[in-house]
C-alpha cells in the first residue's frame, strides 16, 4: 500500500504522546499533572480549549480521582486516556486492579521517575515496576517517535475483543518525556480509520442496568484472575497483528523485542526503555574495534515475550540483564528475574542495576558494563549496583 | 464453574441484591411500636440498606430479607419506636 507523505515535527515527547490521543479520538481524558508527565495534560487541556479535542477533558482532585473517572467512563463504551508518573501512579495503584479486572481498554502515560523519599523528579522503572503484577499491559517506549507510534497502537491492541485490558506506555521522565526529536506524524484520517472498532459489549446505562466488576468469592475469583492471564497470552499475539496492521499505515514496525547482534555473540545486554540506545551504540562502538557483543531491548514486558527472549538468547555466550528499578532485598530486579526464569538456568544471567533516580548512563558506562561481563565481575546470584558511590 | 464460562470482568445484570437474602445474618430484629411511630421517616433515611419499606400511605415496616439488624434504626428514630428483640 502507498503512504501518505508525513508531516515531520520536532516534538518533545510528553508533546508527541498528546498528539497521539488527539487522534486516536479520545472520548474521555481525566487526569491529574504530575512532573514529568505535565505536558501531557497541558497539551490535552489545551486542546480541549480550543475546541479540538473532540472529546471531554475532566479536571480531577488526585490521581485515584483520574483513574476512577477513567473507569465510570470507559464502562460507557468511551476510548479514554490518562497519564501519570511516580507518586501519582502510586496513588492510583488501587484502582489499577480494578481496570484491568473489569477489563477496561484504558490506556495510559506512564513517565517514569523513581519514588520518593528522597523526593526526586528524574527517571527509573521502580513506579511501574511497583504496579507490575496489576494486570496492565506494559511497553517501554526507546524515543520521541515510538511513544508517539505506541500511543496509537495501544488503544487498537486493548480494545480488541479478544484481550480487553488496560495498558501502560512507559517512557523514562525528561530523558523522553522532555527531550524533543523528529517525529514522523501521521494524518488524522489513517489514525481515525486504523482505530475503528466494534461497539463494546456492555455498557453502562441506567435503561439496561448491569453490575460490573460484582463481587466474587473463593469459588470464582480464581477464575477471573485466571480469565486475565489468559488474555495476557492472547495479548502477545494480538500485539503482532496490531503492529502489523500500523506499519501499514506509517511503514513503522518495532517488534516486541528489537535485538542488535545477539546470534552469536559473546556478550548480551538485555534492557528496557531508552537505555537500549545506549547500550546498542556502546555495542556498536566495541563491535567496530573488534568485539562482539548484542544488546536485546524488551520492548513489551507485560505480556512477557518468553519465547523471543528465549530464541534471542539461545547462542548468547554470557548474558547480563540490566534493571533500572531497584528491588530491596530481591536477589535481583524485575528485568532479571524474568530473564533469569525465561532461562531456566539454561545459562547464567548476570544481573546490572543502573540509572537509578535518573543518574545518567553514558555510551561510555554501557562499554564498562560489557568489559565487566568479560572479566567476570558482574558474576553472582545478586545484582551489581553499577555506578553507586561507594 | 470453569474460567472459560464466567462473563469478563465479573459483569452481571443489575439488581441481583435485591433477590439476596440477608436475613440470617441478623442477631436481633427492629420491630415498630405503632403507636410512637410518627411517620417521620428518619429510619428510611439513615438505613443503609432498602430495608425500611416505605409505603404509599406514609406508613413504614421492615423488609426483613434485607435487614441485616445493625440497628442504626433503634439509635436514630426520635420517638424511640423502634426496639431491636433478640431473634428467636
Amino acid at each position: 500500500m502507498s503512504l501518505q507523505p508525513l508531516r515531520v515535527a520536532a516534538l518533545q515527547g510528553d508533546e508527541a504522546v498528546a498528539e497521539a490521543v488527539r487522534q486516536s479520538g479520545v472520548d474521555v481524558v481525566a487526569a491529574y499533572p504530575i512532573t514529568p508527565q505535565t505536558i501531557i495534560v497541558e497539551k490535552l487541556a489545551e486542546y480541549a480549549a480550543k475546541g479540538n479535542l473532540g472529546g471531554e477533558f475532566v479536571s480531577v482532585e488526585s490521581e485515584h480521582s483520574a483513574l476512577s473517572a477513567c473507569v465510570g467512563a470507559s464502562l460507557t463504551g468511551a476510548r479514554v486516556f490518562t497519564a501519570t508518573s511516580s507518586q501519582g501512579l502510586a496513588y492510583m495503584h488501587e484502582m489499577l486492579y480494578n481496570v484491568s479486572g473489569m477489563r477496561l481498554p484504558v490506556v495510559m502515560a506512564v513517565a517514569n521517575r523513581a519514588l520518593s523519599a528522597p523526593l526526586v523528579l528524574n527517571a527509573d522503572h521502580s513506579d511501574m515496576m511497583g504496579s507490575r503484577d496489576s494486570g496492565w499491559i506494559q511497553v517501554y517506549a526507546e524515543n520521541v517517535e515510538e511513544m508517539y507510534d505506541r500511543t496509537i497502537q495501544l488503544f487498537k491492541l486493548c480494545e480488541d475483543p479478544r484481550v480487553l485490558l488496560p495498558a501502560a506506555l512507559n517512557f523514562e521522565g525528561f530523558i523522553l518525556s522532555h527531550d524533543k526529536e523528529r517525529v514522523r506524524l501521521l494524518d488524522d484520517e489513517p489514525v481515525r480509520r486504523f482505530l475503528e472498532r466494534p461497539r463494546p459489549r456492555h455498557r453502562l446505562d441506567p435503561a439496561d442496568p448491569f453490575t460490573f466488576g460484582a463481587m466474587a468469592t473463593p469459588e470464582t475469583y480464581y477464575e477471573f484472575r485466571m480469565q486475565q492471564s489468559e488474555a495476557m497470552e492472547t495479548a502477545l499475539h494480538v500485539f503482532d497483528e496490531v503492529e502489523r496492521g500500523f506499519e501499514g499505515i506509517s511503514g513503522r514496525r518495532y517488534g516486541a523485542v528489537d535485538a542488535y547482534n545477539t546470534d552469536d555473540a559473546d556478550v548480551v545486554m538485555v534492557i528496557n526503555g531508552s537505555a537500549a540506545g545506549t547500550m546498542r551504540a556502546a555495542a556498536r562502538g566495541l563491535n567496530a574495534a573488534g568485539e562482539n557483543v548484542g544488546v536485546l531491548s524488551i520492548k513489551l514486558f507485560r505480556p512477557f515475550p518468553l519465547e523471543q527472549v528465549v530464541s534471542h538468547l539461545s547462542r548468547a555466550r554470557a548474558v547480563v540483564a540490566m534493571d533500572r528499578s531497584m528491588s530491596p532485598g530481591a536477589p535481583s530486579g524485575p528485568v532479571s528475574e524474568d530473564v533469569k526464569a525465561a532461562l531456566q538456568a539454561t545459562k547464567p544471567v548476570m544481573s546490572v542495576v543502573y540509572g537509578i533516580g535518573g543518574r545518567d548512563l553514558s555510551t561510555e558506562d554501557g562499554k564498562k558494563i560489557f568489559g565487566m561481563a568479560k572479566e567476570g565481575s558482574l558474576s553472582g546470584s545478586r545484582s551489581v549496583m553499577y555506578g553507586v558511590k561507594v | 464453574m470453569s474460567w472459560k464460562e464466567l462473563e469478563a470482568g465479573a459483569v452481571v445484570k443489575g439488581g441481583t441484591s435485591s433477590s439476596y437474602v440477608v436475613s440470617g445474618w441478623r442477631v436481633k430484629r427492629p420491630v415498630i411500636d405503632e403507636a410512637k411511630c410518627t411517620n417521620c421517616l428518619i429510619c428510611w433515611i439513615y438505613c443503609p440498606e432498602p430495608a425500611i419499606v416505605r409505603h404509599q400511605e406514609g406508613k413504614v415496616t421492615i423488609d426483613y430479607d434485607h435487614c441485616k439488624g445493625c440497628g442504626i434504626c433503634e439509635t436514630e428514630c426520635p420517638p424511640k419506636a423502634i426496639s431491636m428483640v433478640r431473634e428467636p
